[in-house]
């Protein structure tokens, strides 16, 4: 499945920059940093469940907030992109 | 069921790939050109002057992703693998039955039979759609010749026989597959199967094809607790690849040669992609090699239906269905192997 995943770490009090990193980290394990704050992973369940359990334990959440978008597997009609940073289309030929 | 994951090919001379958090990263000349979570890829094949840090390779091996380092040219040079693995009954199993001559035949058996079953498809089916404009009275006698050495398959037992069999149906397959180049015939000529190097595009072709494919019948075999090192057909020499090598028979005619002639014929690729060493050799550009990578992705991704497990898959995904249904033969929950025969 697709989810997309955005967030926002406040960075008003001392420890928001190390969970800011410790969130981009955590996204970045399972997939694309399209833009600063905002991931599309393509994941399989057990690994969703993974990950949001440890998205929830770096954040807090009084301060910071995240939101998932899940496109489902057709998610190719609904997404377009305009402009700079084209991302990888992760499911394409892998070519470097 | 298994994801049929994705495989990241590294052509990019001067890569270095390592471990970053739980992803692939990839640079060049100290650039950072991107990451790849593992958990998203099967598989990394690397050509020529790339490198790969220990640590990723352990990742990568504790991760079930096959890692395979080519030539430039895609011949193998290497994989990585990690500790040894899945179930030991299982390759017990398959060391008892490479040992006895009679296992090895009736495991040779299904393998060649689906080779040349193959084989002869896709001669029965260039005769259907283009049999007007081709020499179809060759291919058609060759078409039954391969059936009546489908024919007296069944009654061989004798592991030597079959090879015989298996030699001769390839000679037989290859002596028309002229034939089965359509367009821009002067350019793309095939003059006989020559390997080690390969004489001519076709060949060049092909033999880059079967590379790829024996990476991922390699990873497959792995995936499913299987030595791909011990085959029945093919036997035991270091470092090569027995079992992958038998289980690719089945593939070849469908899969590989079917896809070099697409691409030939469809013209993806150009003759003027290709270069001659003074040693006669055939090797292709960075160019031609991208565009090949990419078809061969794109037909791993068609969808087909599996006559056997009754079920629509996309094509990467039947390499591990066939090695789980060895897998189940030689655990004895099936009674033979059904080879992967195209319909």
């Amino acid at each position: 499945m697709f989810v997309l995943i955005t967030y926002d770490v406040s960075l008003e009090d001392y420890g928001g920059q190390r969970r800011l990193r410790r969130v981009a980290k955590a996204c970045k394990d399972y997939g694309q940093r399209v833009q600063y704050s905002v991931f599309e992973c393509i994941i399989d369940p057990a690994q969703w469940v993974k990950l949001r359990q440890r998205l929830f334990s770096e954040i807090d959440p009084e301060k910071d907030s995240l939101r998932f978008y899940f496109l489902g597997s057709n998610w190719e009609r609904r997404v377009e992109h305009l402009g700079a940073k084209p991302g990888i289309d992760q499911e394409g030929p892998l070519i470097f | 069921m298994k994801k049929h994951l994705n495989t990241m090919f590294v052509t990019t001379q001067g890569t270095y790939l390592h471990k970053e958090g739980e992803t692939v990263q990839i640079k060049v000349e100290n650039e950072i050109k991107g990451y790849i979570p593992v958990h998203t890829i099967g598989g990394i094949v690397c050509f020529g002057r790339v490198s790969m840090s220990p640590p990723l390779m352990g990742f990568c091996a504790e991760n079930d992703v096959a890692v395979t380092f080519l030539s430039e040219y895609g011949r193998f040079l290497a994989s990585v693998r990690g500790p040894v693995s899945g179930n030991v009954l299982l390759r017990r199993t398959q060391y008892r039955m490479a040992d006895s001559k009679t296992d090895s035949a009736s495991l040779a058996r299904f393998f060649i039979m689906g080779k040349i079953s193959n084989c002869r498809r896709v001669l029965d089916r260039v005769l259907r759609d283009h049999g007007e404009k081709i020499a179809s009275e060759e291919l058609s006698s060759a078409s039954v010749r391969l059936k009546s050495s489908l024919d007296s398959l069944r009654q061989t037992s004798d592991l030597d026989s079959l090879r015989g069999i298996e030699g001769e149906s390839a000679k037989n397959y290859f002596s028309v597959f002229d034939h089965l180049i359509l367009s821009r015939k002067d350019e793309f000529k095939f003059n006989g199967r020559s390997r080690r190097p390969p004489l001519d595009k076709v060949n060049c072709l092909i033999s880059f094809i079967y590379t790829l494919l024996l990476h991922d019948v390699r990873s497959a075999l792995e995936t499913v607790g299987l030595d791909p090192a011990v085959g029945f057909l093919h036997r035991d020499r270091p470092g090569r690849p027995g079992l992958a090598l038998d289980m690719m028979e089945e593939f070849r005619p469908y899969f590989a040669d079917r896809l070099a002639l697409s691409l030939i014929n469809l013209s993806q690729i150009k003759p003027s992609g290709f270069k001659t060493t003074e040693s006669g050799a055939v090797l292709m550009d960075d160019e031609t090699r991208k565009a090949l990578l990419v078809a061969y992705q794109k037909r791993k991704q068609e969808e087909i239906y599996h006559p056997f497990i009754d079920e629509k898959i996309t094509l990467g995904l039947v390499f591990h269905i066939q090695a789980m249904l060895l897998a189940r033969f030689m655990r004895g929950d099936i009674d033979a192997y059904p080879p992967f025969i195209w319909k």
